[in-house]
């Protein structure tokens, strides 16, 4: 379901053009998974964001089912985003104004895909029922990181882009999170790439590409 | 370096990141001071004008005898009270045109300096150290004030030439001297006035005596002078200006106040390192003083000399309107004392205490540990908003008692200050509560997300969103007073001043001899001599007219109430009508019986009620006949005159030519209705100057409320942008958000402006003028502003937005980037 070929990314700094991405090739396939890892500074965030039509590359094409991410609109690409991806930050990103309810729901009624029951069962299964009417920072990481699974998951999204979901959390946190993130990926059918530092997170995905200065170093199957 | 300079340094790093916000500090104590201070110099000019009015021939306890008509004395009565041993000086005062285009007439005041009373100064010299050789001549001395003389371009030594091109004596620039008077020796003044052997008044050395029988029936003991008068009726002028000047200050320290309050926000995360780091909380309280004093000292400076810059840019129209209402001098030039530079810094300093003073306490119990996050911040609000609402509430209380038991300047001030302030302060939580109830109808997630996100910025934005009601309260009070008194004022001119030709002869002698020709001529279809004399009713100055019974009065006499007999009542002399400012001072009404001061005192019973706007003075009608009789004193003053169509001119040309009547003694209505429309629109000049500069000031109040908010909001934009809403939508969605906040607003300072106007015609006019204004609410008006206030919120929120539509994607990743 996506295919990048030969992509390339620089940002310009005070020191002169930084090159972050030098040549990414890559393919997921549908209700696949894949977990994106390397040093800090390796291309993988970068990624994680010209994937999600966040920002633009320099050369190279992203495909989806086909058809390329780099001639469309940044309307168009906001639609994108809305009905075809699911993104999960470090920093969890909820919406302070709005309480717990509003935010699971919020994207998925963006993308006027909002279906209750399915809703219903990710707050359940996120443990989240008795915390609809909080508001973000009245809960802890872990709770946080919940609601930010569930509101990406929520309108089923065929790609969920997960940006070390538990690299706030702690080790306990972390488990289970992911276990959750996993096991809701598998009930709504999306495929999942995420950017990870933990090797023992990366091999519970089905595979793994670690980037070395902009580079795929290495891939492998678990 | 020591623990306080190292808090210093640390927390004045953050104004390098944050210079909008230390701008915004600056700014909004900068235009508080500037706009007070402003306000303070042009009051502080006039009073000091009208102390050195007062002070040109000025002595303890003065007293002078004047002639009870009101025409000059004859200098024959002077020799003679001499003769009977008076220890009188003869003083002669009168206006002089001045040649040239523009030139300004001059107040004359010709004194006799052999006879001086010892203990008199004159222009704040003693009279006894004045040259009396120089002053006598040849060619003697025409003393005049630096502004005087600065008005006329003329240097001293110089001498300036009458409108009938007579020379004054070289000028003598006497530093004291009130602006628009000359001083000099009686006899150059009687020739300059055209007015030899006359006299206006007798200054007397010594304490009073009896007068001579025969000179008693021409001439009374006065004390004090017109001036004293002056000081009084101006003050109601002043203080509203004051009032003006005082809310723009309130405006200008809610951004100083908004900005602090949220620099601390922002900098609660500085202060937990610094005292983590071992810094005292004294410490971390006297570097945030110290921070708050460099701001309100720096500002204040600025301020200063902003408010000079403003006043001197204001004096020309606000001189204008004081000679225009009370025939007060005042310079066109400002001279202000060192004392009002150095008010004007400590005004600032207590404004930046009054902002910042929460702010410092609020960092002294500051729960260190505990987040600053948003909504917690909005939480915090809750019980703040309620305490708010509890003043709102109080305050609307004290303006119904100041509106139900008031009676005086004061208690109406105070009514406007806290029905203004109630508002002000109840308007968070209305826009909350509002907020609130549109949440319940947001379906969309969109429209929950704007409700409750705009509801998350009131916090934030209160501050700003309040300085705009208030302005714009304020635009719409004193606007619709504006027009209202416009169209009640030009509604009233049309009325009363619909002969053709006003006529106000050098004496009675020349009015009876006028009044007798224009009775031979043919082209005269209508005339209508008036007696006056001017009388003090139970310590107030009041002039008597006295008319005769003829139709036009009944027709063009606009009454505000009267009785059913009115007219007849005041033709057969049992009747008297009052002006409605002397009525309410007096406080007298329809029906009752008004006791006149006449010799004998006489009695009559008060018919009508008129309007008689911009009269400081007050105003009493009689029936000529009646007063004649009762007050010979009253001289035929004034002739009123209606002329066959096409014969003006030729009248006009036959009047010069038989009588010297020159254009100062024949006004056309046309000239004469001009002039008062010219004095109206000075008289609300500097009012609506300072009231378009508080708008002004509440728009950049909003402007930076944005601006400092734009920097925070871009993290709880960047999630929705990441979550598919375009930056096209999200910069729609922001502008709305503003526009809502402002409409709101808006929408409550309409009426909230409307009960301002009916306070300003209804309640502080009565007690500052003595007259009430029918209220007028202009629709248009109200949308001009509408769109007015709808439009400096947009210009506010322009630029904010604008940055937000240019954001590089990068900015918004590096919301996401950041967090590493």
């Amino acid at each position: 379901m996506l295919l990048i070929e030969d992509l390339h990314k620089h940002y310009l700094t005070a020191q002169g053009p930084l090159p972050v991405l030098q040549g990414i090739d890559l393919r997921l396939e549908a209700q696949s998974s894949l977990a994106l890892m390397g040093e800090s500074g390796s291309g993988k965030s970068t990624l994680l964001h010209l994937i999600a039509g966040l920002d633009k590359a320099d050369r190279g094409r992203i495909l989806i089912h086909g058809q390329a991410l780099d001639d469309r609109s940044e309307t168009a690409l906001a639609q994108w985003r809305r009905e075809s991806i699911g993104l999960v930050f470090q920093q969890y990103n909820l919406i302070p104004s709005l309480d717990v309810a509003s935010n699971l729901s919020f994207q998925a009624r963006l993308a006027g895909r909002h279906d209750l029951a399915w809703s219903r069962h990710l707050a359940e299964r996120l443990g989240l029922s008795g915390l609809l009417q909080r508001y973000p920072e009245q809960l802890s990481g872990g709770q946080q990181q919940r609601v930010a699974i569930g509101r990406a998951l929520a309108p089923r999204p065929p790609l969920l882009l997960a940006d070390e979901p538990t690299g706030s959390l702690d080790e306990g946190s972390s488990e289970e999170v992911l276990a959750l993130l996993l096991q809701l990926i598998g009930e709504a059918g999306s495929s999942v790439l995420m950017v990870t530092h933990s090797a023992r997170m990366a091999a519970r995905l089905q595979r793994s590409c670690r980037l070395q200065a902009g580079r795929v170093l290495a891939e492998s199957r678990h | 370096m020591s623990a306080l300079a190292v808090a210093l340094q640390a927390l004045l790093s953050h104004w390098r990141r944050h210079r909008v916000q230390g701008a915004s500090i600056f700014l909004g104590l900068c235009l508080a001071t500037t706009l007070w201070t402003g306000v303070q110099a042009l009051n502080s000019q006039a009073r000091n004008d009208y102390a050195r009015a007062s002070a040109v021939l000025a002595a303890p306890s003065q007293v002078h005898l004047q002639p009870r008509t009101g025409q000059p004395l004859s200098q024959a009565l002077y020799l003679q009270l001499r003769s009977l041993g008076w220890a009188v000086s003869p003083v002669l005062e009168g206006r002089l045109a001045m040649a040239g285009q523009g030139a300004p007439s001059l107040r004359l005041i010709g004194i006799e300096p052999l006879t001086l009373p010892r203990n008199l100064s004159l222009a704040g010299s003693s009279a006894q150290d004045l040259d009396v050789q120089a002053f006598i001549g040849p060619p003697g001395q025409a003393w005049i004030g630096p502004d005087t003389l600065r008005r006329l371009g003329l240097a001293p030594g110089q001498s300036a030439l009458s409108a009938q091109g007579l020379a004054l004596p070289p000028l003598h620039m006497q530093a004291e001297l009130a602006p628009g008077v000359v001083l000099l020796d009686i006899g150059q003044a009687q020739r300059l006035l055209q007015a030899p052997g006359q006299v206006s008044r007798l200054l007397l050395d010594g304490p009073p005596r009896t007068l001579p029988k025969e000179l008693a029936s021409w001439l009374e003991l006065a004390s004090g002078s017109d001036e004293g008068d002056l000081q009084r009726l101006t003050e109601s002028f002043h203080l509203n200006l004051s009032a003006l000047g005082l809310l723009a200050f309130v405006v200008g320290l809610f951004i100083a106040h908004a900005a602090i309050g949220l620099a601390l926000e922002q900098r609660r995360g500085l202060i937990r390192t610094l005292r983590a780091c071992g810094v005292s909380l004294r410490t971390v309280l006297l570097a945030l003083s110290l921070e708050l004093g460099a701001f309100a000292v720096l500002g204040g400076l600025l301020g200063v000399a902003g408010g000079y810059l403003l006043a001197a840019a204001l004096l020309p129209d606000f001189a204008a309107s004081v000679r225009g209402l009370y025939g007060a001098q005042v310079a066109g030039h400002l001279s202000l004392p060192a004392s009002w530079w150095a008010t004007g810094v400590l005004v600032s300093v207590v404004g930046a205490l009054l902002a910042g003073a929460s702010a410092v306490l609020r960092a002294a119990r500051l729960p260190l540990l505990a987040l600053a996050q948003a909504q917690a911040w909005r939480r915090a609000q809750g019980p703040w908003l309620r305490r708010q609402a509890l003043a709102a509430l109080g305050l609307g209380l004290l303006a119904l008692g100041c509106w139900y038991w008031g009676a005086s300047l004061p208690s109406a001030f105070t009514l406007l200050a806290s029905l203004l302030l109630a508002a002000a302060l109840a308007l968070p939580l209305l826009l909350d509560r509002v907020l609130a109830g549109l949440g319940h109808w947001a379906r969309r997630p969109l429209a929950q997300w704007f409700v409750a996100d705009s509801r998350q910025q009131l916090p934030a934005l209160s501050l700003a969103l309040m300085a705009l009601l208030l302005a714009l309260a304020a635009s719409v009070g004193v606007g619709s007073m504006t027009e209202g008194f416009r169209s009640t004022f030009n509604g009233w001119l049309e009325q009363r001043l619909s002969a053709d030709l006003y006529l106000t002869p050098g004496d009675s002698d020349q009015a009876a001899s006028i009044d007798q020709w224009l009775g031979e001529q043919p082209a005269v279809t209508l005339r209508l001599p008036t007696w006056r004399s001017e009388i003090n009713v139970q310590g107030w100055p009041a002039q008597l007219q006295g008319v005769l019974d003829v139709p036009w009065y009944r027709q063009h006499w606009p009454l505000l109430s009267h009785s059913s007999d009115a007219w007849t009542a005041l033709a057969e002399g049992r009747g008297v009508m009052l002006s409605e400012q002397l009525a309410r001072r007096l406080h007298v009404g329809l029906g009752e019986r008004l006791n006149l001061p006449l010799q004998p005192a006489a009695s009559l019973r008060v018919v009508g009620l008129y309007a008689d706007y911009g009269n400081p003075k007050g105003h009493i009608l009689l029936n000529a006949g009646w007063l004649r009789a009762h007050w010979p004193q009253a001289s035929l003053s004034g002739i009123a005159l209606n002329v066959a169509p096409g014969q003006l001119p030729v009248l006009q040309a036959q009047l010069r030519e038989r009588f010297a009547l020159d254009d100062s003694r024949m006004v056309e209505q046309a000239s004469l209705k001009a002039w008062s429309s010219e004095v109206f629109t000075r008289t609300f000049a500097a009012t609506t100057a300072l009231n378009g500069l508080t708008l002004g000031i509440a728009g950049v109040a909003l402007l930076l409320g944005l601006l400092t908010l734009a920097q925070s909001r871009l993290g709880q934009l960047a999630p929705l942008w990441a979550l598919g809403v375009s930056r096209p939508r999200l910069v729609l969605l922001s502008l709305a958000q503003t526009l809502l906040l402002a409409t709101l607003t808006v929408l409550l300072a309409l009426p909230l402006g409307v009960l301002l106007a009916w306070c300003l015609v209804a309640v502080v006019n009565v007690q500052a003028f003595g007259w009430r204004l029918p209220l007028h609410v202009f629709p248009q008006q109200l949308l001009q502003l509408a769109g007015l206030g709808l439009g400096t919120s947009l210009l506010a929120s322009a630029w904010p937005l604008w940055q937000l539509a240019r954001q590089c994607p990068v900015d918004l990743l590096r919301q996401f980037c950041d967090e590493r």
